[in-house]
């Protein structure tokens, strides 16, 4: 195993990969944190937002868990 | 896509029993190489979920599973629910209409103790007029009553007042002759009585009046 | 192999996936498609809970709810204000296969959580097979309930003229990867939440650091708790999402 430069790489590239897992890790604080700035503004509208704010987490997460899929696939699947 | 998955499977299970191999024929810990490669064999590509002759199973028990528990949901469970839910939402609309319903009833209560108080007062009013009233015609009738026979015992003695004046008179009359014929006489004179009278009756008239 | 070639290093031994084997309950032969595995074992877990919960929970029917009956009642009243909320009154035809879907992934999640426990949601091969349903259902809904109108879901009128092919194939290429986000979001989140617990327990070996990998398990499975619930919510909001944009589908 060691010494094995395919494996060197592969696990270099699992690394970067994983990197994507931060962007989305900002991006769900970003919908959750103008969410909060925005409830905070006008809290009687907030109740009603809920419902969006998940579904943009949830758009937001699924990139990040994209990659962190690539991510799984690189260290096992290649 | 599953077909790529199966050739990255499948490339990769040779991989890991290379390295395996490579592992065992390394020599420095041959039991722990034999317990890689039992690894090896058991995750053929190293990742379960990627494990494609384990689909199969997965899908047919999942849809088993959704199959039972939709049946169970859609025919026992949330029809219940939903009676629940509603019978609860009646039981509640009910009761506050029949709160509205009391509530309606003490209001109308209430507006008819209200006129019984107002009426109650006006009769007593009106009760406490015509006392008056009759007070006042008793009162009236009685003092009218009175009047009269004030009048009446007024009018009463005055004539007897009167009818005392003129016996009073008369006699006064009477003595005045008497003592006037009497002196007349002891005088000496021939007393005619109705000379005398007609004297002393026209002096009388004088001292009387 | 990488974890391998670690525990080799350093004395420990970290197989984070190897909770995610599939198994035969009895014996050690292969898996076929009818063979009774942990999978099995599992999902009869989840149905059974379920059921106590909806079914022997609610025997009472009672006007002023036990406790059981109660949380019934409040994953009803959820789904059923999800599904009127966003897909409207229409959508409360399909109310009874969506609280299937949230039931049994909010179950399988939170059984999934259970010492020792095996997660039929954390496999691509289940979510997939439910998202999948999901999409070519809501599909055929679309196209049975609006005709060719719903193909106004990706040519977008409100925009101007010129962009508008450009719109279409971006919401072609969108509507085409919903099933595998709407799948791997929560295959990849239960994936992720249990391999981290397993990494962070496997560090409890060396007696040094024990301490502080159980206050990270405890952490770690504080937030699965959260992630278990949320994703369920997800899985089923998006639900309503695909069956809004399926009977409404102009813009």
């Amino acid at each position: 195993m060691e010494g094995n430069i395919g494996e060197l790489g592969q696990y270099i590239g699992v690394g970067l990969t994983a990197i994507g897992m931060g962007g989305a890790a900002i991006g769900v604080g970003n919908v959750a944190g103008n969410f909060l700035s925005g409830a905070l503004r006008n809290p009687s509208a907030a109740a009603g937002q809920t419902a969006t704010l998940f579904i943009g987490m949830a758009f937001a997460e699924a990139l990040g868990i994209f990659s962190f899929l690539v991510a799984l696939l690189l260290m096992f699947a290649v | 896509m599953f077909s790529l998955l199966q050739e990255a499977a499948t490339h990769a299970a040779e991989h890991t029993e290379d390295a395996a191999a490579a592992v065992a024929q390394h020599g420095d810990a041959a039991a722990h190489g034999a317990e890689a490669a039992g690894h090896a064999a058991e995750a053929s590509t190293g990742l379960p979920q990627l494990d494609l002759s384990s689909f199969p199973n997965q899908i047919f028990w999942l849809v088993v599973t959704i199959l039972v528990l939709y049946w169970v949901l859609s025919k026992i469970a949330l029809p219940r629910i939903a009676a629940v839910i509603s019978d609860r939402q009646g039981a509640i609309t009910g009761d506050l209409m029949a709160a509205e319903e009391f509530k309606q009833k003490a209001k109308e209560a209430e507006a008819a103790y209200d006129k019984a108080l107002a009426d109650a007062r006006s009769e007593a009013q009106k009760i406490v007029a015509a006392n008056r009233a009759d007070i006042q015609k008793e009162l009236d009738e009685a003092i009218a009553k009175a009047d009269a026979e004030i009048a009446a015992r007024t009018a009463e003695s005055e004539k007897r007042l009167a009818e005392i004046r003129e016996s009073a008179a008369a006699d006064a009359t009477t003595v005045a002759r008497d003592v006037t014929a009497e002196l007349v006489r002891s005088f000496g004179g021939d007393v005619d009585q109705g000379a005398v009278d007609k004297v002393v009756d026209q002096r009388m008239k004088g001292a009387v009046q | 192999m990488a974890t391998e070639a670690h525990g080799e290093a350093t004395g420990l031994t970290f197989h984070p996936m190897d909770q995610f084997i599939v198994k035969p309950l009895f014996g050690d032969g292969p898996v076929h498609w009818y063979t009774p595995t942990n999978v099995t074992l599992w999902m009869a877990v989840v149905a059974l809970g379920i059921i106590a919960l909806l079914v022997l929970g609610t025997r009472g029917r009672a006007i002023v709810p036990s406790r059981s009956q109660s949380i019934a009642e409040l994953a009803y009243g959820m789904v059923h204000k999800m599904i009127e909320d966003i897909a409207g009154k229409e959508g409360l035809k399909y109310f009874p296969y969506i609280m299937t879907l949230f039931m049994f992934i909010v179950f399988s999640n939170f059984a999934g959580l259970l010492p020792k426990a095996f997660t039929v949601t954390s496999h691509i091969a289940v979510t997939g097979v439910l998202a999948f349903a999901v999409f070519f259902t809501v599909t055929a809904i679309g196209f049975i309930k609006n005709g060719a109108h719903f193909l106004d879901l990706f040519w977008v009128r409100s925009a101007p003229l010129a962009i508008r092919p450009v719109l279409a194939v971006i919401e072609v290429i969108s509507y085409f990867v919903r099933p595998v986000s709407h799948s791997i979001r929560l295959a990849g989140n239960m994936i992720a939440g249990h391999a981290v617990i397993k990494v962070f327990a496997g560090f409890a070996g060396i007696a040094a650091v024990a301490p502080v990998s159980i206050i990270a398990v405890v952490g770690m499975y504080a937030f699965e708790i959260l992630v278990a619930f949320i994703q369920a919510y997800v899985f089923t909001i998006l639900t309503c999402v695909y069956l809004k944009d399926a009977l409404h589908p102009s813009h």
